[in-house]
């Protein structure tokens, strides 16, 4: 039989613009091909901006991990400058990071990838009372009634009836990839609409500390707001003890409903194990008690895995211009006037557009550029970044607390870590990753509190906010972990205007197409065995695309500065 | 071609949902109030719930972050469950619905074959010219756009991309974007709901306007509605007092940033940005930027990306002076930063049925100054 390609297009459930292509032979997925189809430009656009200014442009690369791009940015200029903010900076910053991973973790899992695995009209069918009893038996989260899952069943009822089904009108059901019992679907459901409700909660600590959120705003030098507890307009004890109470709420929240309910999942989902992929794993590594420059210290460590080879762990320097470095071979921009066939670390990077696409399409021309995202690697092997990444990377460094904390998941699933190499994997991966971050949290609210207890109020370096303090001319790198993995900004600071920008984003890494020696990125890797039972109700090659959690705005950042000139003038034509 | 369904109203769906007659006027009354509207008004909202289906909203996101989406479901009044539940039926949206690819391009066609006239279109993201700037399933998004636009009811652009163009329109504009409000067909109306994201409250209560009253919002000249950009967040802010007795924050932690003296000399566009953050705030009323000790970007005005440096005051201010008009001030930050987008000073004109624009008022540009 002839192989099928099958195109998905829309991904939904995603930030942004993502295309899927797969060959597919006797309901297997031979090959795959991902196309981010989307373009902005904003590496461009922020060409000779002020420096202070590129946290806020940066940040509206994405409005769903925001912040992660600020923080990244704010990073980077300090590091070209030779700033070091104070300590409560940088544990405010990181209690900022935490909160929107831990977010966009309980909504990636609920909103976006869970009806990838959850009926949700099968819910229907349930049985409340036992839907209590199966809820109870796994966690003590005290809602869990019989009267409330009637409550939420009755919803789900009435909405069908309405014949306005709205966000669920489109979805598989019935599709026979759904495995779950009914009662657990009921649950499952129940927690979307609960977790509806949270995500809007946990963000006030960003509120708090940035002002808003989405987009909480950020300063080079530390935090825009001082702290001192007799201030009626500061960061006084009102303000803060709403952060910890926030971060007592994402604690429960993510103890006792995300990660159990993932578990449960997982269980009935344990022999799926498709979706695996590449096996190189990266991470830059974050969460330093102390500072972003205290590596030693980070609680998600540094290091790259190859081939899932455990005992090895290798040393990663976003600075190494041999390192990172970016292809685009396959996607539509050129070097130095050519099509491709080098990498360029970002701090050499460029971005010239070069779409040779037509109009309107069918399908991708897969052997030629398919895609606006680039091909990022290191030591020219493609790597899965994410919070999987940096459970793999710590497990392999034997960091005792990831350790205890993957071992007591697979423990009670019944698995060994090899079976994290799957799109379940993944997903469970990321509920450690919450869990993980929600306790750094409170370690980090704790130590602001003893912070000002001691009277360390410090939140801004004025020292080199002039730019009259700076180098004629300096480069920095600002790196994160954040909700989809290991974050980079690379940028060149020269008289006083942002020279060069690139930034490398865990999206890319993920989604990237092939490179300069046909290497396929990790998402293409992981659908390749991947069953699909019915072309037009993709619900495997969806169910493993999610397993990543695409944000393709951020994958496609775009376009370059220093070699630009002469797009511009066309522009201005 | 399919025919609309009978659709219960928001009533009838809350009865069946065991939500007593008290209960549903209970509701009724906090919407009410939730809208900004006198007591006297309950029952023309009780009288919209019993009998008006819940709107069907066809949500685009195009050259965008999905800051807007994320806002949106953010707003604490009303909340999502109330919103995607009782009030609107969110039958597209590339973040939240349920299917993909096929089945997500085969419902967009048959929501506007079954509700033409009805649906809104809620647009984020600008819409570039640049040949294969974005598609979505082959076809250039601005294509499907016109298409989704023409049949509408309205459309509301939600975000500073979507009214503005945004940050993709920013110099040098790689990608030749430009505001959807640019190519909605001619004779559908549009409103534009500009932020960077927005307030999640003035997007949900903008639809809950259209959902209960069945009409469009007042909007003022820009299109945006009058309830949320009436005012100047200078007009409403709580640091303005400070500003008025010549009070400031020179940086970021000296005595007056932790008094919470105006920010003005550090770079906030208060004076020049029309939104609803003063009012609402943000997050459920907590806090806002300028409280949270930092100057206002001015993310809802038209431009605001070319009009940087951020901590640049941009005007110098007469030292002494304690009762500056803003208005004035606004007209010369306007002119100084981009002569060529004078709307805020523009708006401020016809609003005050001024008809010359005072150019003496337009400083020069060396006159920028960073904020120390």
């Amino acid at each position: 039989m002839a192989d099928e390609r099958v195109v998905v297009d829309p991904i939904t459930r995603i930030e942004g613009h993502l295309r899927i292509e797969a060959e597919v032979k006797d309901k297997t997925i031979q090959k795959a091909y991902s196309s981010g189809t989307a373009v902005r430009g904003i590496e461009l656009i922020v060409r000779d901006r002020d420096p202070r200014d590129l946290w806020a442009y940066t940040q509206r690369i994405c409005g769903v991990c925001t912040s992660v791009h600020a923080l990244a940015s704010v990073r980077a200029v300090e590091d070209a400058l030779g700033i070091r903010i104070p300590h409560n900076a940088h544990l405010i910053r990181a209690i900022m990071d935490a909160t929107v991973i831990i977010h966009d973790h309980v909504v990636h899992f609920y909103h976006l990838h869970s009806m990838d695995w959850v009926d949700v009209l099968a819910a229907a069918d349930a049985d409340p009372n036992e839907a209590a009893r199966i809820a109870q038996s796994y966690s003590r989260w005290p809602k869990s009634t019989a009267g409330y899952f009637k409550d939420v069943q009755d919803k789900i009822k009435k909405l069908v009836e309405s014949g306005q089904l709205g966000i669920f009108a489109t979805g598989y059901w019935g599709h026979p990839a759904y495995k779950l019992p009914p009662e657990v679907n009921l649950i499952m459901v129940a927690h979307y609409l609960e977790a509806l409700d949270w995500q809007k909660e946990i963000v006030r600590i960003h509120t708090i500390f940035g002002g808003r959120n989405p987009h909480p705003n950020y300063v080079v030098g530390g935090v825009p707001w001082p702290i001192d507890p007799n201030m009626d307009n500061a960061l006084n004890t009102s303000r803060l003890t709403e952060v910890d109470r926030q971060i007592d709420m994402a604690l429960e929240f993510v103890d006792q409903v995300y990660l159990p309910d993932v578990l449960t999942l997982a269980k009935y989902y344990r022999d799926w194990t498709f979706g695996g992929g590449l096996k190189n794993y990266l991470a830059y590594g974050d969460f330093s008690p102390t500072s972003i420059y205290d590596v030693d210290s980070y609680r998600f460590p540094r290091g790259a895995v190859l081939d899932f080879n455990l005992n090895e762990v290798h040393d990663v320097d976003p600075r190494d211009l041999a390192q990172v470095q970016e292809f685009v071979d396959h996607s539509w921009y050129t070097y130095d006037g050519k099509p491709g066939g080098i990498g360029k670390h970002p701090w050499e990077g460029e971005t010239t557009i070069a779409y040779e696409g037509p109009k309107t399409f069918e399908t991708l021309n897969v052997e030629g550029k398919y895609s606006w995202v680039k091909s990022p690697r290191w030591m020219e092997k493609p790597m899965e970044v994410g919070p999987l990444a940096r459970l793999i990377v710590g497990y392999a460094k034997k960091n005792d607390r990831i350790r205890e904390a993957v071992d007591r998941s697979l423990r009670e699933i019944g698995v060994d870590i090899t079976w994290m190499h799957s799109a379940i994997g993944r997903t469970l991966g990321r509920a450690i990753d919450a869990s993980l971050i929600a306790h750094f949290a409170r370690e980090d609210m704790d130590q602001l509190f003893a912070n000002i207890r001691s009277g360390n109020l410090a939140t801004f370096d004025n020292s080199q906010w002039d730019p009259k303090t700076w180098p004629k001319e300096a480069k920095g790198v600002g790196w994160a972990e954040v909700p989809r993995g290991a974050l980079g900004h690379w940028v060149i600071v020269k008289d006083g205007k942002v020279e060069r920008f690139q930034a490398v984003v865990p999206t890319t890494w993920n989604a990237s197409p092939r490179d300069h020696n046909n290497n396929i990125g990790a998402y293409e890797a992981s659908l390749i065995g991947a069953p699909l039972e019915d072309p037009v109700r993709p619900v495997e090659i969806l169910r493993i695309v999610h397993s990543f959690d695409p944000c393709m705005a951020c994958a496609v950042h775009l376009t370059d500065l220093a070699d630009q000139r002469q797009y511009e003038v066309f522009l201005d034509m | 071609m399919a025919t609309a369904v009978k659709r219960k109203t928001i009533y009838e769906e809350q009865r069946e949902q065991g939500v007593t007659r008290r209960e549903f006027l209970k509701v009724a009354t906090a919407i009410t109030m939730a809208l900004g509207l006198k007591l006297k008004m309950v029952p023309t909202v009780v009288h919209a719930m019993e009998t008006r289906p819940r709107l069907p909203v066809i949500w685009m996101d195009f050259q965008s972050c999905s800051g807007p989406t994320e806002s949106f479901i953010r707003s604490y009044q009303p909340n999502m469950q109330k919103v995607l539940f009782d009030m609107i039926a969110l039958e597209y949206n590339g973040a939240l619905m349920a299917g993909s690819g096929t089945a997500a391009e085969e419902h967009i066609l048959k929501i506007m074959n079954e509700y033409p006239g009805e649906y809104i279109l809620a647009a984020e993201g600008s819409l570039p010219l640049l040949p294969g700037a974005l598609t979505i399933a082959g076809r250039p998004a601005e294509e499907t756009f016109r298409e989704v636009a023409a049949k509408a009811k309205a459309v509301v652009a939600m975000g500073s991309c979507a009214t503005w163009g945004g940050i993709p329109a920013a110099k040098p504009n790689p990608t030749l974007a430009k505001a959807v409000t640019d190519f909605v067909p001619p004779g559908v109306p549009f409103i534009r709901i500009p932020g960077c994201p927005p307030i999640g409250e003035v997007m949900t209560n903008t639809l809950a306007h259209i959902v209960i009253f069945g009409t469009l919002p007042e909007v003022d000249e820009l299109a945006r509605p009058k309830a949320y950009y009436r005012h100047r967040l200078h007009d409403k802010c709580q640091r303005r007092p400070f500003f008025d007795a010549g009070l400031y924050a020179e940086t970021f932690n000296d005595e007056g940033a932790r008094q919470g003296y105006c920010l003005y000399k550090l770079g906030c566009r208060g004076p020049t940005t029309y939104n609803a953050c003063a009012e609402l705030r943000w997050n459920g009323g907590l806090s806002w930027p300028i409280q949270s000790g930092h100057p206002c970007i001015g993310c809802a005005a038209p431009n605001f990306w070319d009009e940087a440096p951020f901590y640049a005051r941009v005007v110098q201010l007469p030292g002494t002076q304690t009762t500056i008009n803003p208005e004035r001030v606004g007209a010369v930050m306007t002119g100084a930063v981009a002569a060529g987008i004078a709307v805020h000073a523009a708006a401020t004109v016809i609003t005050k049925g001024r008809i010359t624009k005072k150019k003496t008022d337009v400083k020069a540009q060396e006159d920028i100054e960073i904020g120390q």
